[in-house]
Protein backbone atom coordinates (compact mmCIF):
# COMPACT_ATOMS: atom_id res chain seq x y z
CA UNK A 1 0.00 0.00 0.00
CA UNK A 2 1.50 3.63 -0.84
CA UNK A 3 1.60 6.10 1.98
CA UNK A 4 0.88 9.40 1.41
CA UNK A 5 2.04 11.59 4.02
CA UNK A 6 -1.13 14.07 5.19
CA UNK A 7 1.34 17.13 5.70
CA UNK A 8 2.19 17.30 1.50
CA UNK A 9 0.09 19.04 -1.08
CA UNK A 10 -0.06 16.51 -4.13
CA UNK A 11 -0.63 17.65 -7.98
CA UNK A 12 -2.59 15.59 -10.44
CA UNK A 13 0.06 14.34 -12.38
CA UNK A 14 1.82 12.84 -9.08
CA UNK A 15 4.46 14.90 -7.77
CA UNK A 16 3.92 16.37 -4.02
CA UNK A 17 5.49 19.55 -2.40
CA UNK A 18 6.28 20.54 0.53
CA UNK A 19 6.09 24.15 1.39
CA UNK A 20 9.37 25.25 3.77
CA UNK A 21 9.83 27.88 6.44
CA UNK A 22 10.85 30.15 3.97
CA UNK A 23 8.87 30.00 1.33
CA UNK A 24 10.18 28.05 -1.20
CA UNK A 25 9.11 24.52 -2.29
CA UNK A 26 10.21 21.43 -2.75
CA UNK A 27 9.61 18.98 -5.22
CA UNK A 28 9.49 15.32 -5.76
CA UNK A 29 6.93 12.54 -6.78
CA UNK A 30 4.79 10.42 -5.12
CA UNK A 31 5.18 7.25 -3.81
CA UNK A 32 2.39 5.83 -5.38
CA UNK A 33 3.85 7.25 -9.11
CA UNK A 34 7.39 5.51 -7.90
CA UNK A 35 5.59 2.44 -7.22
CA UNK A 36 4.12 2.80 -10.55
CA UNK A 37 7.20 3.57 -12.46
CA UNK A 38 9.32 0.77 -10.98
CA UNK A 39 13.01 0.40 -10.91
CA UNK A 40 13.83 4.49 -11.51
CA UNK A 41 16.90 4.00 -13.37
CA UNK A 42 17.47 8.16 -14.56
CA UNK A 43 16.42 11.37 -13.71
CA UNK A 44 16.67 14.76 -15.57
CA UNK A 45 16.03 17.82 -13.37
CA UNK A 46 15.34 21.00 -14.36
CA UNK A 47 18.13 23.62 -14.88
CA UNK A 48 19.00 25.68 -11.68
CA UNK A 49 17.38 29.58 -12.25
CA UNK A 50 15.14 28.22 -14.73
CA UNK A 51 11.58 30.14 -14.82
CA UNK A 52 8.67 27.25 -14.70
CA UNK A 53 5.13 28.19 -15.20
CA UNK A 54 2.62 25.56 -13.48
CA UNK A 55 1.83 22.97 -15.44
CA UNK A 56 5.60 23.41 -17.71
CA UNK A 57 7.74 20.24 -18.17
CA UNK A 58 10.35 19.91 -15.23
CA UNK A 59 12.12 17.22 -15.89
CA UNK A 60 11.80 12.96 -17.04
CA UNK A 61 11.93 10.19 -14.65
CA UNK A 62 12.87 6.96 -16.76
CA UNK A 63 12.29 3.60 -15.13
CA UNK A 64 13.56 0.16 -16.76
CA UNK A 65 10.37 0.38 -18.49
CA UNK A 66 9.63 3.73 -19.57
CA UNK A 67 10.22 7.35 -20.02
CA UNK A 68 7.82 9.90 -17.79
CA UNK A 69 7.43 13.60 -17.68
CA UNK A 70 7.61 15.40 -14.49
CA UNK A 71 5.68 18.68 -14.18
CA UNK A 72 5.93 21.72 -12.29
CA UNK A 73 3.35 21.59 -9.22
CA UNK A 74 3.35 25.42 -9.26
CA UNK A 75 5.41 28.48 -11.11
CA UNK A 76 8.52 29.85 -10.17
CA UNK A 77 11.93 29.61 -10.24
CA UNK A 78 14.36 26.94 -9.40
CA UNK A 79 16.76 27.42 -6.84
CA UNK A 80 18.00 24.03 -5.99
CA UNK A 81 18.26 20.59 -7.58
CA UNK A 82 18.75 17.13 -5.44
CA UNK A 83 22.22 16.58 -7.64
CA UNK A 84 22.29 13.38 -5.70
CA UNK A 85 19.84 11.94 -7.90
CA UNK A 86 22.54 12.46 -11.04
CA UNK A 87 24.34 8.71 -9.65
CA UNK A 88 21.70 7.24 -7.29
CA UNK A 89 17.89 7.19 -9.08
CA UNK A 90 17.37 4.17 -6.95
CA UNK A 91 16.39 7.02 -4.40
CA UNK A 92 13.71 8.17 -6.11
CA UNK A 93 12.20 4.43 -5.27
CA UNK A 94 13.22 4.11 -1.52
CA UNK A 95 12.46 7.67 -0.28
CA UNK A 96 10.49 9.83 -2.33
CA UNK A 97 9.97 11.67 0.22
CA UNK A 98 12.97 12.68 1.91
CA UNK A 99 16.07 12.46 -0.05
CA UNK A 100 14.50 11.22 -2.84
CA UNK A 101 13.35 15.10 -3.62
CA UNK A 102 13.96 16.52 -7.19
CA UNK A 103 13.84 20.43 -6.92
CA UNK A 104 12.93 23.32 -5.28
CA UNK A 105 11.23 26.27 -6.38
CA UNK A 106 10.76 30.16 -4.88
CA UNK A 107 7.11 30.44 -6.41
CA UNK A 108 5.89 33.23 -7.79
CA UNK A 109 2.12 33.14 -7.08
CA UNK A 110 1.44 31.67 -3.60
CA UNK A 111 -2.46 31.26 -4.50
CA UNK A 112 -1.18 28.01 -6.60
CA UNK A 113 -0.38 25.95 -3.48
CA UNK A 114 -3.59 26.33 -2.21
CA UNK A 115 -5.19 25.08 -5.15
CA UNK A 116 -3.35 21.94 -5.20
CA UNK A 117 -5.00 18.55 -3.89
CA UNK A 118 -4.54 17.04 -0.04
CA UNK A 119 -3.71 13.73 0.51
CA UNK A 120 -6.63 12.63 1.27
CA UNK A 121 -7.60 13.71 -2.67
CA UNK A 122 -5.00 12.55 -4.02
CA UNK A 123 -4.94 9.01 -2.83
CA UNK A 124 -9.04 9.29 -4.49
CA UNK A 125 -7.77 10.26 -7.29
CA UNK A 126 -5.45 7.32 -7.25
CA UNK A 127 -7.72 5.14 -6.29
CA UNK A 128 -9.80 6.29 -9.83
CA UNK A 129 -7.59 5.52 -12.08
CA UNK A 130 -6.33 2.20 -10.12
CA UNK B 1 -8.20 -10.67 -21.53
CA UNK B 2 -7.12 -14.20 -21.38
CA UNK B 3 -5.96 -15.52 -18.17
CA UNK B 4 -2.39 -18.27 -17.49
CA UNK B 5 -3.23 -21.13 -15.50
CA UNK B 6 -0.91 -19.31 -12.68
CA UNK B 7 -3.03 -16.11 -12.50
CA UNK B 8 -4.07 -16.09 -9.15
CA UNK B 9 -0.25 -17.14 -8.08
CA UNK B 10 0.80 -14.04 -9.55
CA UNK B 11 -1.42 -11.71 -8.05
CA UNK B 12 -0.92 -13.54 -4.34
CA UNK B 13 2.80 -12.59 -5.36
CA UNK B 14 1.98 -9.20 -6.06
CA UNK B 15 2.96 -9.04 -9.08
CA UNK B 16 2.17 -6.30 -11.72
CA UNK B 17 -0.10 -7.45 -14.11
CA UNK B 18 0.06 -6.20 -17.89
CA UNK B 19 -1.77 -7.25 -20.98
CA UNK B 20 0.45 -8.79 -23.18
CA UNK B 21 -0.74 -10.75 -26.56
CA UNK B 22 -4.03 -10.76 -25.33
CA UNK B 23 -3.58 -12.09 -22.06
CA UNK B 24 -2.92 -10.33 -18.21
CA UNK B 25 0.42 -11.22 -17.51
CA UNK B 26 2.83 -10.27 -14.51
CA UNK B 27 5.39 -7.33 -15.89
CA UNK B 28 7.34 -7.73 -12.33
CA UNK B 29 6.37 -8.85 -8.70
CA UNK B 30 7.42 -6.44 -5.47
CA UNK B 31 11.03 -6.75 -5.54
CA UNK B 32 11.43 -4.98 -9.19
CA UNK B 33 13.02 -5.86 -12.35
CA UNK B 34 16.61 -4.84 -11.17
CA UNK B 35 16.40 -7.53 -8.69
CA UNK B 36 14.32 -10.09 -10.66
CA UNK B 37 17.07 -9.49 -13.30
CA UNK B 38 20.27 -10.20 -10.73
CA UNK B 39 18.94 -12.78 -9.05
CA UNK B 40 18.37 -14.78 -12.20
CA UNK B 41 21.86 -14.32 -12.98
CA UNK B 42 23.27 -15.25 -9.57
CA UNK B 43 20.47 -17.90 -8.48
CA UNK B 44 17.46 -18.92 -10.34
CA UNK B 45 14.59 -17.23 -11.78
CA UNK B 46 10.85 -18.47 -12.53
CA UNK B 47 8.64 -17.49 -15.14
CA UNK B 48 5.48 -17.53 -16.48
CA UNK B 49 5.51 -18.02 -20.21
CA UNK B 50 2.40 -19.75 -20.60
CA UNK B 51 0.98 -17.01 -23.04
CA UNK B 52 3.01 -18.98 -25.54
CA UNK B 53 2.08 -21.06 -28.27
CA UNK B 54 3.32 -24.97 -27.91
CA UNK B 55 1.35 -26.97 -30.87
CA UNK B 56 2.60 -30.90 -31.93
CA UNK B 57 2.59 -31.46 -35.46
CA UNK B 58 2.68 -35.29 -36.51
CA UNK B 59 2.05 -37.95 -39.28
CA UNK B 60 3.67 -39.32 -42.43
CA UNK B 61 5.79 -36.63 -44.35
CA UNK B 62 5.63 -34.49 -41.56
CA UNK B 63 9.60 -33.87 -41.65
CA UNK B 64 9.48 -32.54 -45.03
CA UNK B 65 6.66 -30.93 -44.85
CA UNK B 66 8.13 -28.69 -42.23
CA UNK B 67 11.66 -28.42 -43.79
CA UNK B 68 9.54 -26.99 -46.51
CA UNK B 69 8.86 -23.89 -44.42
CA UNK B 70 11.84 -23.69 -41.96
CA UNK B 71 15.90 -23.77 -43.07
CA UNK B 72 16.69 -26.14 -40.59
CA UNK B 73 18.11 -29.91 -41.37
CA UNK B 74 15.19 -31.34 -39.60
CA UNK B 75 15.81 -34.93 -41.00
CA UNK B 76 19.26 -34.85 -39.34
CA UNK B 77 17.77 -33.52 -35.97
CA UNK B 78 17.89 -36.33 -33.06
CA UNK B 79 14.86 -37.08 -31.23
CA UNK B 80 14.79 -35.08 -28.35
CA UNK B 81 16.79 -31.94 -29.75
CA UNK B 82 15.22 -28.89 -30.16
CA UNK B 83 16.47 -26.28 -32.89
CA UNK B 84 15.98 -22.95 -33.05
CA UNK B 85 14.02 -22.14 -36.63
CA UNK B 86 12.49 -18.84 -38.56
CA UNK B 87 9.50 -19.44 -40.48
CA UNK B 88 10.49 -17.34 -43.48
CA UNK B 89 8.45 -15.56 -46.07
CA UNK B 90 9.13 -15.66 -49.38
CA UNK B 91 10.56 -12.10 -49.58
CA UNK B 92 13.24 -13.65 -47.38
CA UNK B 93 12.02 -11.88 -44.09
CA UNK B 94 10.61 -13.82 -40.61
CA UNK B 95 6.77 -14.59 -40.22
CA UNK B 96 8.22 -15.21 -36.68
CA UNK B 97 10.97 -17.59 -34.50
CA UNK B 98 10.01 -20.65 -32.90
CA UNK B 99 11.83 -23.77 -30.82
CA UNK B 100 11.24 -26.82 -32.53
CA UNK B 101 11.91 -29.96 -30.93
CA UNK B 102 11.75 -33.48 -32.45
CA UNK B 103 9.51 -35.87 -30.31
CA UNK B 104 9.59 -38.68 -33.54
CA UNK B 105 10.32 -40.07 -36.36
CA UNK B 106 7.54 -37.92 -37.68
CA UNK B 107 6.15 -36.32 -34.91
CA UNK B 108 7.42 -32.73 -33.32
CA UNK B 109 6.70 -30.10 -30.86
CA UNK B 110 6.70 -26.10 -31.55
CA UNK B 111 6.61 -23.40 -29.15
CA UNK B 112 5.95 -20.17 -31.00
CA UNK B 113 5.50 -16.82 -29.95
CA UNK B 114 2.43 -15.82 -28.40
CA UNK B 115 1.61 -12.78 -30.13
CA UNK B 116 1.86 -14.96 -33.63
CA UNK B 117 0.46 -18.07 -32.53
CA UNK B 118 -3.33 -17.76 -34.78
CA UNK B 119 -1.55 -16.67 -37.75
CA UNK B 120 1.20 -19.52 -36.87
CA UNK B 121 -1.09 -21.97 -36.77
CA UNK B 122 -3.07 -20.85 -40.06
CA UNK B 123 0.06 -20.89 -41.72
CA UNK B 124 1.41 -24.02 -41.17
CA UNK B 125 -1.88 -25.96 -41.45
CA UNK B 126 -2.28 -23.92 -44.29
CA UNK B 127 1.10 -25.46 -45.85
CA UNK B 128 0.62 -28.81 -44.31
CA UNK B 129 -2.65 -29.92 -44.66
CA UNK B 130 -1.89 -33.52 -44.69
CA UNK B 131 -0.23 -33.18 -41.22
CA UNK B 132 -2.04 -34.37 -37.56
CA UNK B 133 -1.98 -30.52 -35.61
CA UNK B 134 -2.46 -30.55 -31.75
CA UNK B 135 -3.20 -27.29 -30.42
CA UNK B 136 -1.92 -27.32 -26.69
CA UNK B 137 -4.16 -24.27 -24.98
CA UNK B 138 -4.41 -26.59 -22.06
CA UNK B 139 -0.29 -26.94 -21.03
CA UNK B 140 1.55 -24.10 -19.17
CA UNK B 141 5.35 -23.36 -19.65
CA UNK B 142 7.07 -22.36 -16.41
CA UNK B 143 11.26 -21.16 -17.66
CA UNK B 144 13.59 -22.31 -14.34
CA UNK B 145 16.11 -19.68 -15.34
CA UNK B 146 19.91 -19.31 -13.69
CA UNK B 147 23.14 -20.96 -12.38
CA UNK B 148 20.90 -22.62 -9.74
CA UNK B 149 18.32 -24.01 -12.14
CA UNK B 150 20.27 -27.27 -12.64
CA UNK B 151 20.63 -28.06 -9.21
CA UNK B 152 17.09 -27.15 -8.11
CA UNK B 153 15.21 -28.77 -10.47
CA UNK B 154 17.64 -31.78 -10.92
CA UNK B 155 16.31 -32.70 -7.35
CA UNK B 156 13.08 -33.33 -8.47
CA UNK B 157 14.32 -35.02 -11.63
CA UNK B 158 17.49 -37.01 -11.51
CA UNK B 159 17.63 -37.66 -15.09
CA UNK B 160 17.92 -33.59 -16.60
CA UNK B 161 21.28 -33.54 -14.14
CA UNK B 162 23.46 -34.08 -17.24
CA UNK B 163 20.74 -32.63 -19.71
CA UNK B 164 22.65 -30.54 -22.46
CA UNK B 165 21.66 -26.91 -24.11
CA UNK B 166 18.29 -27.50 -26.53
CA UNK B 167 17.53 -31.13 -25.51
CA UNK B 168 14.57 -32.58 -23.78
CA UNK B 169 12.92 -35.55 -22.10
CA UNK B 170 9.52 -36.57 -20.66
CA UNK B 171 9.27 -36.90 -16.90
CA UNK B 172 7.73 -36.90 -13.70
CA UNK B 173 7.25 -33.87 -12.02
CA UNK B 174 4.85 -33.23 -8.90
CA UNK B 175 2.70 -36.53 -9.80
CA UNK B 176 2.23 -34.42 -13.46
CA UNK B 177 3.50 -35.46 -17.05
CA UNK B 178 5.68 -32.69 -18.18
CA UNK B 179 8.45 -32.24 -20.95
CA UNK B 180 10.95 -30.33 -19.91
CA UNK B 181 13.68 -29.07 -22.32
CA UNK B 182 17.21 -27.41 -21.41
CA UNK B 183 16.74 -23.72 -23.29
CA UNK B 184 15.46 -20.45 -22.59
CA UNK B 185 15.71 -16.64 -23.39
CA UNK B 186 17.83 -15.43 -20.90
CA UNK B 187 21.14 -16.84 -21.92
CA UNK B 188 21.96 -18.74 -18.32
CA UNK B 189 21.75 -22.32 -18.12
CA UNK B 190 18.12 -23.09 -17.42
CA UNK B 191 14.88 -25.39 -18.31
CA UNK B 192 11.39 -24.84 -20.13
CA UNK B 193 8.68 -27.08 -18.69
CA UNK B 194 5.91 -27.54 -20.16
CA UNK B 195 2.83 -28.95 -17.70
CA UNK B 196 -0.79 -29.96 -17.90
CA UNK B 197 -2.32 -26.70 -16.84
CA UNK B 198 -3.78 -28.65 -13.70
CA UNK B 199 -0.30 -29.04 -12.54
CA UNK B 200 1.09 -25.38 -13.08
CA UNK B 201 0.37 -24.13 -9.79
CA UNK B 202 1.20 -27.14 -7.77
CA UNK B 203 4.91 -27.33 -9.85
CA UNK B 204 5.24 -23.22 -9.67
CA UNK B 205 5.00 -23.71 -5.36
CA UNK B 206 7.11 -26.58 -5.47
CA UNK B 207 9.79 -24.53 -7.28
CA UNK B 208 9.43 -21.57 -5.63
CA UNK B 209 9.31 -23.19 -2.44
CA UNK B 210 13.24 -23.45 -2.83
CA UNK B 211 15.37 -20.70 -1.57
CA UNK B 212 17.48 -20.13 -4.62
CA UNK B 213 14.20 -19.10 -6.78
CA UNK B 214 12.78 -16.14 -6.96
CA UNK B 215 9.81 -15.47 -9.65
CA UNK B 216 10.80 -13.29 -12.29
CA UNK B 217 8.52 -11.24 -14.49
CA UNK B 218 8.18 -10.07 -18.33
CA UNK B 219 10.13 -7.12 -17.43
CA UNK B 220 13.27 -9.11 -16.18
CA UNK B 221 12.75 -11.51 -19.31
CA UNK B 222 13.22 -8.79 -22.00
CA UNK B 223 16.19 -7.25 -19.97
CA UNK B 224 18.38 -10.36 -19.18
CA UNK B 225 17.31 -11.47 -23.35
CA UNK B 226 18.70 -8.21 -24.33
CA UNK B 227 21.72 -8.50 -22.36
CA UNK B 228 22.16 -12.08 -24.34
CA UNK B 229 22.02 -10.25 -27.43
CA UNK B 230 18.75 -12.32 -28.09
CA UNK B 231 15.74 -11.02 -31.15
CA UNK B 232 12.48 -10.16 -29.82
CA UNK B 233 9.90 -10.84 -32.22
CA UNK B 234 8.20 -7.30 -33.50
CA UNK B 235 10.99 -5.99 -32.14
CA UNK B 236 14.20 -7.17 -34.22
CA UNK B 237 12.59 -9.61 -36.23
CA UNK B 238 9.37 -8.73 -38.86
CA UNK B 239 8.07 -9.78 -42.10
CA UNK B 240 10.42 -7.11 -43.66
CA UNK B 241 13.67 -7.73 -42.14
CA UNK B 242 15.75 -10.88 -43.68
CA UNK B 243 17.88 -13.15 -41.17
CA UNK B 244 21.28 -11.87 -42.88
CA UNK B 245 20.31 -8.46 -41.74
CA UNK B 246 19.63 -9.95 -38.57
CA UNK B 247 22.46 -11.78 -38.10
CA UNK B 248 20.78 -15.04 -37.63
CA UNK B 249 21.70 -16.98 -40.83
CA UNK B 250 23.94 -19.14 -37.86
CA UNK B 251 19.90 -20.50 -37.45
CA UNK B 252 20.19 -21.90 -41.56
CA UNK B 253 21.33 -25.49 -40.71
CA UNK B 254 24.96 -25.34 -42.81
CA UNK B 255 23.18 -28.54 -45.17
CA UNK B 256 20.79 -25.85 -46.33
CA UNK B 257 22.86 -22.94 -47.34
CA UNK B 258 23.97 -21.63 -50.57
CA UNK B 259 26.75 -24.07 -50.42
CA UNK B 260 25.54 -26.81 -48.63
CA UNK B 261 24.19 -30.54 -49.75
CA UNK B 262 21.16 -29.63 -50.31
CA UNK B 263 20.55 -25.56 -50.45
CA UNK B 264 17.49 -23.62 -50.38
CA UNK B 265 13.79 -25.44 -50.72
CA UNK B 266 12.75 -22.68 -47.86
CA UNK B 267 10.75 -19.66 -48.69
CA UNK B 268 12.96 -16.45 -49.55
CA UNK B 269 16.15 -18.81 -49.90
CA UNK B 270 17.20 -16.67 -53.02
CA UNK B 271 16.55 -13.51 -51.61
CA UNK B 272 19.35 -14.74 -48.36
CA UNK B 273 21.43 -16.27 -50.58
CA UNK B 274 22.24 -13.24 -52.58
CA UNK B 275 22.02 -10.95 -49.58
CA UNK B 276 25.00 -13.03 -48.64
CA UNK B 277 27.52 -12.49 -51.58
CA UNK B 278 25.96 -9.20 -52.68
CA UNK B 279 25.92 -7.41 -48.93
CA UNK B 280 22.88 -6.11 -47.13
CA UNK B 281 21.33 -2.70 -46.56
CA UNK B 282 20.66 -2.92 -42.83
CA UNK B 283 21.98 -5.30 -39.86
CA UNK B 284 21.44 -5.92 -36.41
CA UNK B 285 23.71 -4.21 -33.84
CA UNK B 286 24.47 -4.29 -30.10
CA UNK B 287 23.94 -0.25 -28.55
CA UNK B 288 26.40 0.91 -25.39
CA UNK B 289 25.18 3.99 -24.00
CA UNK B 290 27.37 6.40 -22.51
CA UNK B 291 26.17 8.23 -19.59
CA UNK B 292 23.01 6.80 -17.52
CA UNK B 293 20.35 8.79 -19.78
CA UNK B 294 18.10 5.33 -21.59
CA UNK B 295 17.46 5.02 -25.07
CA UNK B 296 13.94 3.47 -25.98
CA UNK B 297 13.21 1.43 -29.24
CA UNK B 298 11.92 3.54 -31.96
CA UNK B 299 14.30 6.20 -31.22
CA UNK B 300 16.74 7.20 -34.35
CA UNK B 301 20.15 6.26 -34.54
CA UNK B 302 22.33 9.13 -36.47
CA UNK B 303 26.43 8.88 -37.26
CA UNK B 304 28.47 10.87 -35.44
CA UNK B 305 27.60 14.10 -38.15
CA UNK B 306 24.34 13.75 -37.38
CA UNK B 307 23.01 11.77 -40.11
CA UNK B 308 19.86 9.29 -39.62
CA UNK B 309 21.55 6.33 -39.77
CA UNK B 310 18.74 3.72 -38.19
CA UNK B 311 16.79 3.29 -35.60
CA UNK B 312 16.42 1.36 -32.06
CA UNK B 313 14.83 -1.54 -32.02
CA UNK B 314 15.04 -2.55 -28.23
CA UNK B 315 16.14 -0.82 -25.24
CA UNK B 316 16.91 -1.00 -21.59
CA UNK B 317 18.78 -0.63 -18.53
CA UNK B 318 21.06 -3.27 -17.87
CA UNK B 319 20.86 -4.32 -14.58
CA UNK B 320 24.36 -6.45 -14.93
CA UNK B 321 26.19 -3.78 -17.04
CA UNK B 322 24.76 -1.19 -14.81
CA UNK B 323 24.06 1.17 -17.67
CA UNK B 324 22.00 1.41 -20.72
CA UNK B 325 22.25 -0.57 -23.44
CA UNK B 326 19.93 -1.33 -27.06
CA UNK B 327 19.82 -3.13 -29.89
CA UNK B 328 19.04 -1.21 -33.45
CA UNK B 329 18.57 -1.61 -36.98
CA UNK B 330 21.06 0.54 -38.98
CA UNK B 331 23.15 1.13 -42.43
CA UNK B 332 25.30 -1.81 -42.81
CA UNK B 333 28.46 0.34 -43.47
CA UNK B 334 27.86 2.13 -40.04
CA UNK B 335 27.86 -1.49 -38.23
CA UNK B 336 31.85 -1.60 -37.07
CA UNK B 337 32.10 -2.44 -32.96
CA UNK B 338 33.28 0.09 -31.42
CA UNK B 339 32.26 2.82 -33.55
CA UNK B 340 30.54 6.30 -32.11
CA UNK B 341 26.90 7.14 -32.73
CA UNK B 342 24.71 9.22 -31.43
CA UNK B 343 20.83 8.29 -30.71
CA UNK B 344 18.08 11.13 -30.38
CA UNK B 345 16.42 10.83 -27.23
CA UNK B 346 13.30 13.73 -27.82
CA UNK B 347 15.54 16.07 -29.26
CA UNK B 348 18.53 15.25 -27.24
CA UNK B 349 21.59 14.15 -29.05
CA UNK B 350 23.02 10.73 -26.36
CA UNK B 351 26.38 9.18 -27.58
CA UNK B 352 26.30 5.47 -27.88
CA UNK B 353 29.05 2.72 -29.12
CA UNK B 354 28.46 -0.01 -31.26
CA UNK B 355 28.98 -3.19 -29.22
CA UNK B 356 29.61 -7.00 -30.04
CA UNK B 357 26.58 -8.81 -28.15
CA UNK B 358 26.34 -10.88 -26.39
CA UNK B 359 26.70 -7.99 -23.92
CA UNK B 360 26.66 -10.66 -20.91
CA UNK B 361 28.61 -13.81 -21.94
CA UNK B 362 26.08 -16.54 -22.57
CA UNK B 363 26.72 -19.55 -19.83
CA UNK B 364 24.63 -22.25 -21.51
CA UNK B 365 25.34 -26.11 -20.46
CA UNK B 366 26.91 -28.11 -23.66
CA UNK B 367 27.20 -31.20 -21.40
Amino acid sequence: MSQTPAELKYASSHEWVRREEDGSITVGISDHAQDALGDVVFVELPDLGAQLAASDEAGVVESVKAASDVYAPVSGEVIAVNEVLEDAPETVNSDPYNDGWFYRLQPSDASEYEKLLSAEEYDAQCAEES
Amino acid sequence: MLQVPLDSLHRELGAKMVPFAGYDMPVQYPSGIIKEHLHTRTAAGLFDVSHMGQLVVSGPGTTAALEALVPVDLAALPVHKQSYALLTNDDGGVRDDLIITRWGDEEYFLVVNAACKEADIQYLRDHMPEQIFRLLPDHGLLALQGPLAREVLSAHVPELAQLPFMQGLSAHLAGAEVYVTCSGYTGEDGFEISIPAAAVEAIARLLLDHPAVAAAGLGARDSLRLEAGLCLYGHELDATVTPVEAGLMWSVSPSRRARGERPGGFPGAAIMFRQQTEGVTYKRVGLTVSGRRPVRDGQQVLSSDGVAVGVVTSACYSPSLELPIAMARIDASFAEPDLQLLVDVRGKQVPVTVTKMPFVPQRYYRG
